[in-house]
C-alpha cells in the first residue's frame, strides 16, 4: 500500500497512535483491517493523498421496470434474480457514504457506488435454483483501498438480505485492480471475513456504509 | 370613582415591563371597555396619566403611557371623537414624533388618528400635514426596529391615501421623505408597503415638472436594487410576504410612471438577457406592466432591442419535442414554461398596443426565413431540432400576434398566409363554390409537416377573434374582412388538404393524422355568420370526421383524433349556441352515429360505436335525447331478435290457451310450469348471440358512461326513465326467450342497468316505473307463486325453476324495488313480499335482496298517515315470520322461517336458503335501527352451534352460510341497501350490532363445542370485528385482542377463510399502531409475537404473509424490555421468509430482519 497520510492542520493526522475515541472527536477515525490502511475523512477539509481525487461520474442509468408486478396468481413463484439483487443492494444501500473518496461540497448528496459505475445491474450473476450469488464490482482507480470496505459491505448486506442458502461469491473486476488476487482472496475467505466482522469498529463502518436503510 | 381607582390599577399594570403581555392585554381591554361605554372620557384619561405622560423615568413615559394611549385609540377606532380632541391628540403625538424614546408609541397613535374615518372625527388636512413634516424631518426610518419600520411606512402610506391635497403641498419632502426611508430596507412587509408608496407618490406628482419627475433617477436606483427579488432566507417566516406578491410589488412601484422609462427599460432588457430563470420571469412581467402604464410613444423608442431580446427568450424557452397525442388536440402541443407564458404575453400586449411593432416582427429576417425550413422537410421527426424549433417559435410568435388584434391580424395574413398556402402547394379557388382542378390541386399539395402546424396555429389564432353576434354590430365590416377573406378563398383547398392528410396517415404515424384532425377542427371552430368556412364546408367538415370513426374497425389513434374533434365541435356549438350549425351537426353526426347503433350490422364493433355515440351525443341535450331514442330502438330491436314477440306474431294456439288456462286456473301450478316450459321449447327462435351481447354491451354503455354524467345534462333522467319504460313494454310483449349462452350476462346487465336508472330518477318517475313493472309482473305467471302456502311441503313440491322469462321479470322486478326510495309508492305490498319470500326460498338471491330494502324502507305503522304503502313495517314482518297469530316473539327462532334455519325441517338447500334470506331481511332492519334484528342475530348464532336445540347435529353447509350472514350484515353492499339506492340508515348501527353480537359470540366461542362450531363462529366474529370502524376496536382492544389472536389461529388452519384472516389481520395491525391499543398489546406482546410469526409462514395468501413481518417491523415500537427476549424467534421466522416465493414478501422481510437485528447486540451482525 502506497499509502501516505500529511497533515492538513494542526488538528489532524499524526496521531496514528491515539485511542480510537480521541480520533473520532477530531473527525478523523480510522480502522485496520489486517494489513490495510483505510482513513476516511469526513467534512470538507481534506487530507492530502485522496484515493480517486476526481472519479468519473456517469449518469444514472434507467431502472429496468418489473413488467410483472401485476402477477395475480397467488401460488406463482418469483425467483430472486438480477433486478432484486441490484435492488437490494440500491434500493436500501442506495448512497454508500462515498464521500470519503472525494471531497464534496455538499455531503448531502454523495455519489452512489452506481453513479460511480463500481455496480452495475449487469454485474450481478444470480441462479436461484443453485442458491448461488456472484457480485462483480469495478474500484474506480487501481489502488482504491475503499475496495475491502465496498466488497465486505456489499457481501454483508447480501448476508442479511438473501436466504442462507445462497453462495456469496464477491470479486473485483479482474484487471481493476492492484491486488486484486489478494483481495478476492480476502473477501471470500469466510474465516477472515468473519475476523473482520468481529472487529466493532469495522463493524460499525460497514454499518455507516449502510446506514440509509435504517432511516 | 371606582372606575378610576380601577383605571390606576389598569394602568400600573400596564405600565409595568415586569409583567406578562396578556396582561398587558387585559388591562388594555379593561380601560378601552370603559372608555367605549361612556364611563371615561378621553379627557378624564388623559388627565389621570398625567403623572406617567410627563415622567422622566423614559421607560415608563414611552412604553407605558404614550403606547398605552395610541393603543387605546386604536380600540375607539368606530367611537365619534370630538374634534379638538382630536385635534390636541394628534398635535401631542406629532410633537412626540421628535423623541426617538417614545417614537412607536406616537407613530401608532399617529395612525390610529389617521386612520379615523369620516364620522368620528377626523385630523385635519393641516394637521396631516404637520405630522408628515415632523416625520420626514425627525424620524430616521431606517435605524429603527423592524416593527416601527412597518409603522412608518404605514403611516406614510395612509398620509399618502387619506391626504393627497396636503401632501401635494408638501411636495419634495415627500418624495426625499421615501426614499430616505426605503433606502437600505430588507424585510419583506416593509418592502410591501414602500413599493406601494412609490406607487402612490407616482399617482400623485404626474407632472413632468413635480417632484417625482425631478427625482426620478434616484427613486429608481432605490427600488430598482430590489429586482429581481431573492429571498435569501426562505423558511421560518410564515407570516412573511410570498416571494409572487412582493415581486408583483415591485414590479407595480417600476411601472408606476413614465418618469422611469429612461431607467427602468434598459435595466428590464439586461437582467431578461440573464441566465437565472427567475430573472428572466420577473422582467417579462415587469415589461409587461411597463408597456401598459408608459404609453405608446415612450415604449417606441425601445422596440429595436425590445424585440431581439423578445425573441431570444422565446427560441431560449421553448422546448422542441411537439406532441401528437390526443391530449394536445386542444391545446398549443407543447409544454409551455412561465418564461414562455410571460414572453407570449408580453409580445401580444406590444403588438396590441401597438401595431407597428409587428413591423419589427413580419420584417424580422428569422420569421421570413421559415418558410424555407418548411419546405426542406415532409416529416416532422425527419427536422433537425434547430428546425425544428424555428418553426414552432415562429408559429408560435405569428400566432400570437394575429390574436393580439384584427389590424394585426390582417398584417399578418396578408404577408404570409398566400405564402404558406404556396409553399403548401394549396391552391385558393377562383369563383365561389366549386374547385379549380380538384384532381391536380390534391395531388400537388405537399403537406409539409411544419407548414401544417404553422397554418394551424394561424387558422386557431384567428378564430377567436371572430366577434360574438353582438359585437358584430358595432365593428365595422372592413375591419376584418381582410383575412376573413383569405381564409374564405382557401378554406375549400384547405379543407381537402387536411382530409388528405387525415386519409393518407397510417398507424405507425400519428403526426400526419394529428395534423389533419387539428386542422379540421380549426376549420370548424369559427364562429357565427360572418365565418369565412361556408356552411356547407363545415359539413364536409363533419362528414369527414364522421365517416372516420364510422370506417375504422379498430381503435386507432386516428378514430380517437376523431372522436374528440367532433366532441371538441359539439360542446363549441353548445356554448355558442349555434343553431344553424347544430342542425348540420345533429343531421350529419347525432343521425348517422345513432342509425349506426340501430344496425346491428356495421363493420365497427359494437362497444366502439356506442362509446363514440355517447360521447359525441353529451355535448348537447337535444343530442341525448335523440341517443337515448336511438338506444331505446337498438335495444328493442336486438332484444326482439332473441325472443318471440307477443304482438305481430301469431303463436301457436293450443299452447297460448294452455298458458291462459292454467293462469286461470290458480291451483294447478305444476301444470302450468310445465305448460311454460313446453312453450319454451316448442318456439324454435333462432337466438342470435350477437344480438345479446349488443344488447348487454348496449346496456353497460347506458350505466357506465350515461349514468354518471346524469347531474351535468339536463334532461338525460327523464329520456333515461323512458327507457327503462320500454325495456318493460318490450319485455311484456314478448313472450319467450331463448337464451343459453350470454343469457346471465344479459339479465346482470339489465339488472344492473335498471337499479342505478330507478336510483337517480326522481320519485315520480319512480312511481310510474314501479308501475309499470307492477303492472308486467301481475300479468305474468308469477302472482302464481304468492299463494303458495308458506309450509315445507309446499315449498319443497316447488321444485321446477322459474322460466327465463319469469326469471328476468323477477330480478328486473326485484332491482326496481332495490333502486325505489321510500318515498316511491310501491302497490300491493303485502303480496310482493310473499312473491320475494317464496322467490328467495327457491334460490333466488335478487329477491332476499329486494325484501331487504323493501323492509328497510317501509314505514312503521305508529308513523300515522302514509301515502306511499298499504301496509306497514309491523304488517311485513307478520308476513315474513309467519307469526302473528300465535305469540309475542315476532321474528325470533320460534318462526317458521327460523326454524327452517335452524334446520327443524325442509332440505338443506332450503336451509341455507333461508339463512342467506335472513340476513337480508336483518341487513334491512339493522340497517334502520329496527330491534328486530337482535332475534334475528340470535337465530343465526344458534345456526352456528353445532347442535340445535332438539339435539340434532347442524349441517357444515348451513352453519358456514350463518358465519356468511354476519358479513353480509355487517359489510357495506354494493348491489343493494346503500346510499345510492336510498337506504335509511340509522347512524352507528354497525356500533349497535358489534356491541349486541360480540359479548355473545365470545361466550358461545368459550362454551364451543367441536372445533368447527367453533371455527364457524370465529369466522362470524371476524366478519363483525373487521367491519366495524376501526376507532370502536381501539376503544375495546383489551377485551378483544385475546379472541382477535385465537381467531387468526382457528382461522389459519383451513384455506377456505383466508380473505376473513386478512381483514382480521389487518384489524390486528390497526391496533398495533395505536397509542390506545398499546397497553394491551405490550401485555400480550408474547402472544402477539406467536401468532404473527406462525402467520409469516401462512401458505395460502401472500398478503397475510407480507402483513405479518410488517407487523413484526411496528412490535419493535414497543419497550425495547417486552421485546428483546423474542429476538431469536422472530429472526428466525423472518429470515425463513428471505426465501419466500413472493418478491413483495422478501422485501418486507429484508426490511423487517434489519430492523429486528439492529436491536440485538452489534457484535452479531447477522
Amino acid at each position: 500500500m502506497n499509502w501516505r497520510i500529511t497533515p492538513a492542520s494542526s488538528s489532524s493526522i499524526k496521531l496514528l497512535s491515539l485511542p480510537l475515541i480521541e480520533l473520532r472527536q477530531s473527525r478523523y477515525f480510522y480502522f485496520s483491517l489486517e494489513n490495510l490502511l483505510v482513513v476516511c475523512v469526513r467534512g470538507k477539509r481534506m487530507v492530502s493523498g485522496l484515493i480517486n481525487e476526481n472519479p468519473t461520474v456517469y449518469e444514472r442509468k434507467e431502472r429496468r421496470v418489473r413488467t410483472d408486478s401485476t402477477n395475480t396468481d397467488e401460488f406463482s413463484v418469483e425467483p430472486i434474480d438480477q433486478l432484486e439483487i441490484f435492488d437490494i443492494l440500491f434500493f436500501d444501500f442506495a448512497i454508500v457514504n462515498i464521500h470519503h473518496i472525494r471531497d464534496i461540497r455538499d455531503p448531502e448528496h454523495p455519489y452512489s457506488l452506481e453513479q460511480l459505475k463500481v455496480l452495475t445491474e449487469d454485474s450481478v450473476e444470480v441462479d436461484d435454483h443453485k442458491s448461488y450469488v456472484r457480485v462483480t464490482f469495478t474500484p474506480t482507480v487501481e489502488h482504491c483501498s475503499m475496495a475491502t470496505i465496498i466488497g465486505l459491505s456489499v457481501r454483508v448486506k447480501l448476508m442479511r438480505s438473501l436466504p442462507p442458502r445462497y453462495k456469496i461469491d464477491i470479486r473485483v473486476a479482474p484487471g481493476s485492480h492492484a491486488t486484486e488476487a489478494a483481495l478476492n482472496k480476502q473477501l471470500n475467505d469466510k474465516e477472515r471475513v468473519a475476523a473482520a466482522l468481529e472487529n466493532p469498529n469495522l463493524v460499525e463502518m460497514v454499518d455507516e456504509c449502510l446506514s440509509p436503510s435504517f432511516e | 370613582m371606582a372606575a378610576l381607582n380601577n383605571l390606576t390599577e389598569h394602568l400600573e399594570a400596564f405600565v409595568d415591563v415586569t409583567r406578562s403581555p396578556t396582561h398587558h392585554a387585559e388591562s388594555l381591554k379593561a380601560i378601552a371597555t370603559s372608555l367605549e361605554k361612556g364611563v371615561l372620557s378621553i379627557n378624564q384619561l388623559v388627565v389621570e396619566m398625567d403623572m406617567y405622560l410627563t415622567t422622566t423615568d423614559d421607560v415608563v413615559r414611552a412604553r407605558g403611557s404614550i403606547l398605552l394611549l395610541a393603543e387605546m385609540l386604536d380600540y375607539l377606532k368606530s367611537k365619534p371623537l370630538d374634534n379638538a380632541v382630536v385635534h390636541s391628540l394628534i398635535g401631542f403625538f406629532t410633537a412626540k414624533l421628535a423623541e426617538w424614546r417614545s417614537v412607536r408609541g406616537a407613530l401608532s397613535g399617529c395612525l390610529a388618528l389617521i386612520k379615523r374615518k369620516g364620522v368620528a372625527g377626523v385630523v385635519t388636512a393641516v394637521d396631516a400635514e404637520a405630522v408628515a413634516k415632523s416625520m420626514a424631518q425627525s424620524i430616521q426610518v431606517q435605524s429603527l426596529a423592524l416593527y416601527d419600520r412597518k409603522l412608518c411606512f404605514e403611516l406614510l402610506e395612509c398620509l399618502l391615501e387619506q391626504y393627497p391635497e396636503a401632501m401635494i403641498n408638501l411636495g419634495d419632502l415627500m418624495v426625499y421623505a421615501t426614499c430616505e426611508a426605503i433606502d437600505g430596507e430588507k424585510d419583506p412587509p416593509c418592502l410591501m408597503i414602500a413599493f406601494h408608496v412609490v406607487e402612490l407618490l407616482a399617482r400623485l406628482f404626474p407632472s413632468p415638472s413635480g417632484p417625482v419627475a425631478s427625482e426620478a433617477s434616484d427613486l429608481f436606483e432605490f427600488i430598482s436594487c430590489y429586482f429581481p427579488l431573492h429571498y435569501t432566507h426562505t423558511k421560518g417566516d410564515e407570516a412573511s410576504i410570498p416571494r409572487e406578491d412582493l415581486s408583483r410589488g415591485l414590479s407595480l412601484a417600476i411601472s408606476s410612471t413614465p418618469f422611469f422609462e429612461p431607467y427602468a427599460i434598459p435595466l428590464l432588457l439586461e437582467k431578461l438577457s440573464a441566465s437565472l430563470p427567475v430573472a428572466k420571469v420577473d422582467s417579462l412581467k415587469c415589461l409587461k406592466d411597463c408597456a401598459v402604464n408608459y404609453g405608446v410613444s415612450r415604449m417606441k423608442k425601445h422596440y429595436k432591442d425590445l424585440w431581439p431580446a423578445l425573441k431570444d427568450a422565446l427560441y431560449a424557452s421553448t422546448k422542441t419535442d411537439l406532441s401528437f397525442g390526443l391530449e394536445s388536440l386542444t391545446s398549443p402541443g407543447f409544454e409551455m414554461g412561465e418564461i414562455h407564458r410571460e414572453a407570449v404575453n408580453l409580445l401580444q400586449r406590444l403588438v396590441k398596443q401597438d401595431i407597428s411593432f409587428l413591423g419589427l416582427v413580419v420584417e424580422d429576417i428569422r420569421v421570413n426565413m421559415v418558410f424555407d425550413t418548411i419546405s426542406r422537410y415532409l416529416r416532422y421527426e425527419e427536422m433537425l431540432d434547430t428546425s425544428k424549433l424555428e418553426v414552432l417559435v415562429v408559429s408560435q410568435i405569428l400566432s400570437v400576434s394575429a390574436r393580439s388584434s384584427v389590424e394585426s391580424c390582417n398584417i399578418i395574413f396578408e404577408t404570409f398566409f398566400s405564402r404558406l398556402m404556396n409553399t403548401l402547394g394549396i391552391v385558393e379557388k377562383t369563383s365561389p363554390g366549386d374547385l379549380v382542378h380538384n384532381e391536380n390541386s390534391t395531388v400537388s399539395t405537399r403537406l409539409y409537416h411544419g407548414g401544417l402546424h404553422l397554418c394551424i396555429e394561424l387558422l386557431t389564432a384567428s378564430k377567436d377573434l371572430i366577434p360574438s353576434s353582438e359585437e358584430c354590430t358595432s365593428t365595422p365590416e372592413s375591419a376584418q374582412q381582410s383575412w376573413c377573406s383569405i381564409v374564405n378563398r382557401f378554406s375549400a383547398s384547405l379543407i381537402e388538404a387536411f382530409t388528405s392528410a387525415v386519409q393518407s396517415s397510417n398507424d405507425d404515424c400519428s403526426a400526419d393524422a394529428y395534423l389533419g384532425v387539428k386542422g379540421l377542427l380549426a376549420m370548424g371552430m369559427f364562429r357565427g355568420g360572418s365565418s369565412p368556412v361556408s356552411r356547407s364546408e363545415f359539413e364536409k367538415i363533419l362528414t369527414t370526421l364522421t365517416s372516420i370513426i364510422a370506417a375504422n374497425s379498430a381503435k386507432t389513434v386516428k378514430w380517437e383524433l376523431a372522436l374528440k374533434a367532433l366532441v371538441c365541435m359539439g360542446s363549441f356549438i353548445d356554448r355558442y349556441s349555434e343553431s344553424e350549425k347544430a342542425m348540420s351537426y345533429m343531421a350529419i353526426v347525432v343521425e348517422n352515429l345513432v342509425s349506426l347503433v340501430r344496425s346491428s350490422h356495421c363493420s365497427l364493433p359494437h362497444p366502439m360505436i356506442l362509446e363514440a355515440t355517447s360521447e359525441v351525443c353529451s355535448t348537447m341535450p337535444t343530442y341525448v335525447e335523440k341517443m337515448v331514442e336511438g338506444f331505446e330502438e337498438a335495444f328493442c330491436s336486438s332484444f326482439s331478435d332473441f325472443c318471440v314477440s307477443l304482438g305481430p306474431m301469431t303463436l301457436d294456439r293450443k299452447v297460448f290457451t294452455i298458458v291462459s288456462v292454467s293462469i286461470s286456473n290458480k291451483q294447478g301450478i305444476e301444470s302450468f310450469l310445465i305448460s311454460n316450459y313446453y312453450l319454451e321449447n316448442t318456439c324454435q327462435v333462432n337466438g342470435n348471440f350477437k344480438s345479446i351481447e349488443n344488447c348487454s354491451q348496449l346496456l353497460e354503455c347506458v350505466t357506465n358512461k350515461l349514468l354518471p354524467r346524469l347531474t351535468e345534462i339536463d334532461g338525460l333522467e327523464k329520456s333515461l326513465v323512458n327507457f327503462a319504460i320500454s325495456m318493460w313494454n318490450q319485455i311484456e310483449s314478448s313472450i319467450v326467450f331463448s337464451y343459453d349462452f350470454n343469457g346471465r350476462e344479459f339479465v346482470e346487465a339489465a339488472m344492473k342497468t335498471m337499479g342505478e336508472i330507478v336510483g337517480v330518477a326522481s320519485v315520480d318517475s319512480q312511481n310510474s316505473i314501479i308501475q309499470k313493472a307492477y303492472n308486467v309482473i301481475s300479468s305474468s305467471t308469477l302472482p302464481a307463486m304468492e299463494s303458495i302456502p308458506l309450509t315445507v311441503a309446499a315449498l319443497e313440491g316447488l321444485q321446477r325453476n322459474l322460466s327465463t322469462r319469469d326469471e328476468l321479470i323477477l330480478s328486473l322486478f326485484a332491482s326496481v324495488i332495490i333502486g325505489a326510495s321510500p318515498k316511491a309508492s310501491i302497490p300491493d305490498v303485502k303480496s310482493l313480499v310473499d312473491l320475494f319470500l317464496v322467490s328467495f326460498l327457491k334460490g333466488y338471491i335478487r329477491a332476499a335482496q329486494a325484501l331487504g330494502s323493501m323492509i328497510n324502507k317501509l314505514v312503521t305503522g305508529s308513523g300515522g298517515t302514509n301515502i306511499s304503502t298499504d301496509c306497514s313495517l309491523e304488517e311485513a314482518c307478520d308476513i315474513i315470520f309467519h307469526e302473528s297469530d300465535s305469540s309475542k316473539t315476532i321474528c325470533g327462532s320460534e318462526t317458521f322461517l327460523g326454524k327452517i334455519c335452524l334446520g327443524f325441517c325442509g332440505s338443506l338447500d332450503l336451509q341455507t336458503r333461508a339463512i342467506t334470506g335472513l340476513a337480508w331481511i336483518g341487513k334491512g332492519l339493522l340497517m334502520r335501527g329496527d330491534k328486530r334484528v337482535n332475534e334475528i342475530a340470535l337465530v343465526l348464532m344458534e345456526c352456528l352451534k353445532s347442535t340445535n336445540s332438539s339435539g340434532n347435529a347442524l349441517h357444515p353447509s348451513a352453519m358456514k352460510h350463518a358465519a356468511d350472514a354476519f358479513l353480509t350484515l355487517m359489510s357495506d353492499s354494493e348491489v343493494c341497501l346503500n346510499r345510492k339506492f336510498h337506504a335509511v340508515i340509522r347512524p352507528l348501527y354497525k356500533q349497535r350490532f358489534f356491541s349486541i353480537t360480540v359479548p355473545i359470540l365470545e361466550s358461545l366461542i368459550v362454551n364451543s363445542q367441536t372445533p368447527l362450531s367453533r371455527t364457524m363462529l370465529h369466522v362470524a366474529l371476524a366478519h363483525v370485528v373487521s367491519n366495524v370502524p376501526v376507532t370502536v376496536i381501539l376503544d375495546n382492544t383489551k377485551k378483544l385482542l385475546s379472541v382477535i389472536l385465537e381467531g387468526l389461529s382457528v382461522l389459519s388452519v383451513d384455506s377456505v377463510h383466508k380473505e376473513t384472516l386478512f381483514s382480521l389481520l389487518l384489524v390486528l395491525s390497526g391496533t398495533l399502531t395505536d397509542i390506545k391499543g398499546q397497553q394491551s398489546v405490550s401485555d400480550n406482546a408474547h402472544r402477539i409475537i406467536e401468532c404473527l410469526v406462525k402467520l409469516t409462514s401462512y401458505p395460502h395468501l401472500m398478503v397475510v404473509r407480507e402483513t405479518a413481518i410488517q407487523c413484526l417491523a411496528t412490535l419493535l415500537e414497543l419497550p425495547h424490555g417486552r421485546i428483546y427476549p423474542f429476538r431469536r424467534e422472530v429472526l428466525q421466522a423472518v429470515t425463513k421468509a428471505l426465501d419466500d416465493p413472493k418478491r413483495r414478501v422478501r422485501e418486507e422481510a429484508i426490511k423487517c430482519r434489519q430492523a429486528w437485528t439492529s436491536i440485538s447486540s452489534r457484535s452479531t451482525p447477522f
